[in-house]
């Protein structure tokens, strides 16, 4: 909470000379602010058009509906060289998503499962995640992406005689080469299945939240959200046909063919991001399950609630409100480390902008273009978070 | 007969029997720690099988099969590789780290002047170890050296150009010794910049506030990379025709404006934690801004916020590694620079190198967290 600073009292009786005004003092001092940075802006506006002007660059964003002339290594969107600098840029983005989702969700598990391994009673458990805490907390993620690039997923075997895994799952130096699912006719089915079970989910917790407020009785949630979750497509697919075949990855002379490929580049970016930020996640989880006094777990007791139940019910909910604002900024970090991906070259926002900016020259158009998207990224990660925050807060009568 | 005799009454204490065999000892503590519950016997089981799987090999792999010494790569390469060793070995190549051990400290610098750096490391230490140490006297003294001093000589040995030295461009510069620098300087301005941040956020003249929010905001908004990027191509688009920045300048001022922006915020929290009454009671005995802010205020916030500052620092000497995507070469970019070597190009190479570079970063973070820590443990006990 914020405490003003009183730094005056609004109005005071000016005995002396008006130098000693605070108020006049302060507009005084904020005038020159001004002044100095209208002129320091002048100054470089100046200087910028007239380098500008003397390296022929034209200044606008008319050069994103160019020809790239260059291809990407991974893009979840079509893209070929023939295609725009601006699907160029979109790609990036997608693919910075892609790796700072997939990282989130990664990080989130890692960092809790260590998180409360610290503090397990089981000496081993506590001193492997202190271990694991220490170790990557302390070393750059930038050392982290290269140890994984071109420390392991560079010696792994050529492509040829690639390490076949379960489930038609190849792992070469090329890259993790998996099946990829091809949806058939009436696939939609299930997918609309799927949205009415999340949809039924939520009502029926909603009706069961009510229903044992009403009378104590709590209905059985788990079994009718697996149902519904689950069962409910799993049907539809059957009923529709099992419209779903796989793209084999296939071994062949020299090479894999079929199949969806990962790239090393993405492997070790998601890699060394998960597990970095995954240490910071665990000590926050630390700090805020350590937050919660023992009187809450021992007052659960008392009222006869179980051990299992205490954790859920009473000691998880409060810790979350501890846990939650550092996260937020966990996440943001990880959002903001996947631009190291400019490092072994994945194609993400940064590293696209980067290859734009060396054939273009249009540096200020492309670092706004940069500016904007971590910016609103930022921004729209704090606001789902305050949102949860919210959520989550403690409710006071 | 019978001869009644007085109750027994102990003169002396009996002698503590030894707790029950199954409360002591080293049986009750494995039972205690690993194998309470029978979940927990199965964690301690499965943590054991991981650990005997997975370390034994890494230490094969790390000492025993490492070749330490040698003059190429031939010692790190399997003879199908071209090299000496039988085939499937694989080891940690110490001989690389050894042949470059040099350049991986002073990166490119000339071997003739590398006294000068090594001159500046060890004042750096021999100013930097009493002011780490609280009991040593003469702070005063000792800061004006490490801050004041050592920063001019740093700035007379390191480039050269004047008293007879050679002029060594920053481009040769490279290793730790650029991974120090960086970070130093940018602890060095990026604390005393933080706080007048910080002071501007909370100010009351609303033109000072909005700039300063504006600033933090946006540098703690965006990732390095973009910061750097922006100093390296952006600030050339800036100035006049003709100046021009050292690149190594222009990293120095990225990084630590970015750290800068992380610094205020930690020194906010701890502005906003020191209670209303301490400005109120400044004010009331007349203070001016500046005296409230220097003997009131910033001693006790920063004080309370010193872990923030010193986990502040520690992302900062991470984060010097990110200079070597733009082209310098930190020890993260030194190290990678020799991976192309064709005289030391084997398959072992990159994660020897790495882990060695690793090893270096992590022994520097983990030592500026213990002395973090050490000190709240100080402080602490000081308040109480």
């Amino acid at each position: 909470m914020a405490i003003g600073v009183t730094d005056a009292p609004e109005k005071r009786k000016s005995s002396g000379s008006i130098i000693n005004d605070p108020q006049v003092r302060g507009i005084f001092y904020q005038a020159i602010t001004i002044i100095i940075l209208a002129v320091l802006i002048y100054w470089i506006v100046d200087n910028t058009v007239e380098n500008l002007r003397r390296a022929n660059i034209a200044s606008g964003y008319g050069f994103l509906n160019s020809r790239a002339g260059f291809d990407l290594g991974q893009s979840l969107i079509a893209f070929t060289s023939d295609s725009s600098y601006g699907r160029a840029l979109v790609v990036g983005f997608v693919n910075t998503l892609l790796v700072a989702i997939t990282g989130i969700i990664t990080a989130t598990i890692i960092g809790f499962i260590v998180g409360i391994g610290r503090l397990s009673h089981n000496w081993i458990i506590a001193k492997l995640s202190l271990a694991y805490v220490e170790v990557f907390r302390n070393i750059p993620p930038l050392l982290v992406i290269f140890f994984w690039y071109s420390g392991v997923l560079a010696i792994l075997p050529q492509a040829r005689d690639a390490l076949a895994l379960p489930l038609d799952i190849y792992v070469s130096n090329r890259g993790v080469a998996f099946p990829r699912p091809l949806f058939g006719e009436g696939a939609q089915y299930t997918l609309f299945a799927i949205i009415i079970g999340v949809i039924a989910c939520f009502a029926f917790a909603r009706y069961a939240r009510q229903r044992q407020e009403a009378t104590g009785q709590r209905p059985p949630v788990l079994w009718a959200v697996l149902g519904l979750l689950i069962g409910l497509p799993l049907i539809t697919f059957l009923a529709t046909g099992a419209p779903l075949t796989f793209d084999v990855p296939i071994a062949g002379k020299f090479n894999l063919t079929g199949g969806s490929v990962v790239g090393p580049e993405f492997m070790s970016l998601f890699l060394a991001l998960s597990f970095y930020t995954a240490a910071f996640i665990a000590e926050i989880v630390r700090a805020g399950i350590r937050g919660i006094s023992k009187g809450q777990t021992e007052a659960a007791h008392a009222l006869g609630i179980r051990p299992r139940l205490t954790t859920r019910l009473v000691v998880v909910p409060q810790a979350m409100r501890i846990i939650i604002p550092p996260l937020t900024s966990q996440y943001l970090n990880l959002t903001k480390n996947s631009s190291l991906a400019v490092a072994v070259g994945y194609a993400d926002l940064v590293a696209v902008g980067g290859t734009i900016l060396n054939q273009t020259g249009q540096s200020i158009e492309v670092v706004s273009i940069w500016l904007i998207v971590y910016l609103s990224l930022s921004l729209a990660t704090s606001l789902f978070m305050n949102w949860y925050n919210a959520r989550m807060a403690l409710v006071e009568r | 007969m019978s001869t009644h005799q007085a109750n027994f009454v102990r003169a002396s204490m009996i002698e503590a029997s030894p707790a029950p065999a199954l409360e002591s000892g080293i049986a009750f503590w494995l039972r205690k720690n690993l194998f309470a519950t029978p979940q927990d016997t199965v964690l301690t089981i499965i943590s054991l099988l991981v650990l005997a799987w997975l370390v034994p090999p890494v230490i094969q792999w790390l000492f025993i099969d490492a070749a330490w010494t040698g003059g190429g790569r031939g010692v790190c390469a399997t003879i199908a590789q071209g090299g000496s060793q039988p085939d499937g070995w694989s080891g940690a190549c110490w001989a690389f780290v050894n042949a470059k051990f040099d350049q991986f400290i002073f990166g490119r610098y000339p071997p003739e002047e590398r006294w000068r750096p090594a001159l500046v490391g060890i004042l750096f230490v021999l100013f930097l170890v009493p002011m780490l140490i609280p009991k040593v006297p003469y702070k005063g003294l000792n800061a004006v050296l490490l801050l004041a001093v050592l920063p001019i000589i740093a700035i007379i040995l390191l480039p050269g150009g004047w008293f007879g030295l050679t002029y060594v461009e920053t481009a040769l510069w490279g290793g730790l010794m650029v991974t120090l620098a960086l970070s130093f300087v940018g602890i060095a301005v990026s604390l005393p910049l933080g706080i007048l941040l910080a002071l501007g956020r909370r100010s009351n003249m609303p033109v000072i506030k909005m700039l300063c929010t504006v600033f933090i905001e946006v540098v703690r908004g965006v990732p390095l990379i973009t910061v750097l990027f922006m100093a390296s191509v952006m600030l050339p688009l800036f100035l006049p025709q003709g100046v021009t920045f050292d690149k190594f300048l222009r990293a120095l001022i990225g990084v630590s404006l970015f750290a800068s922006a992380y610094m205020a915020e930690v020194v906010r929290g701890g502005l906003q934690a020191i209670p209303k009454g301490q400005y109120e009671g400044a004010d009331s005995l007349g203070l001016s801004y500046w005296q409230k802010m220097n003997l009131i205020i910033l001693p006790q916030a920063l004080k309370l916020v010193i872990p923030g500052i010193v986990n502040t620092f520690i992302g900062l000497f991470k984060d010097t590694s990110l200079v070597s995507i733009i082209g310098m070469f930190d020890l993260l970019g030194i190290v990678r620079l020799n991976f192309a070597d064709a005289n030391w190009a084997t398959a072992v190479t990159p994660v020897t190198g790495l882990i060695f570079a690793g090893f270096i970063f992590w022994l520097f973070c983990f030592g500026m967290s213990r002395y973090s820590g050490f000190m709240e443990r100080l402080l602490d006990k000081s308040q109480r």
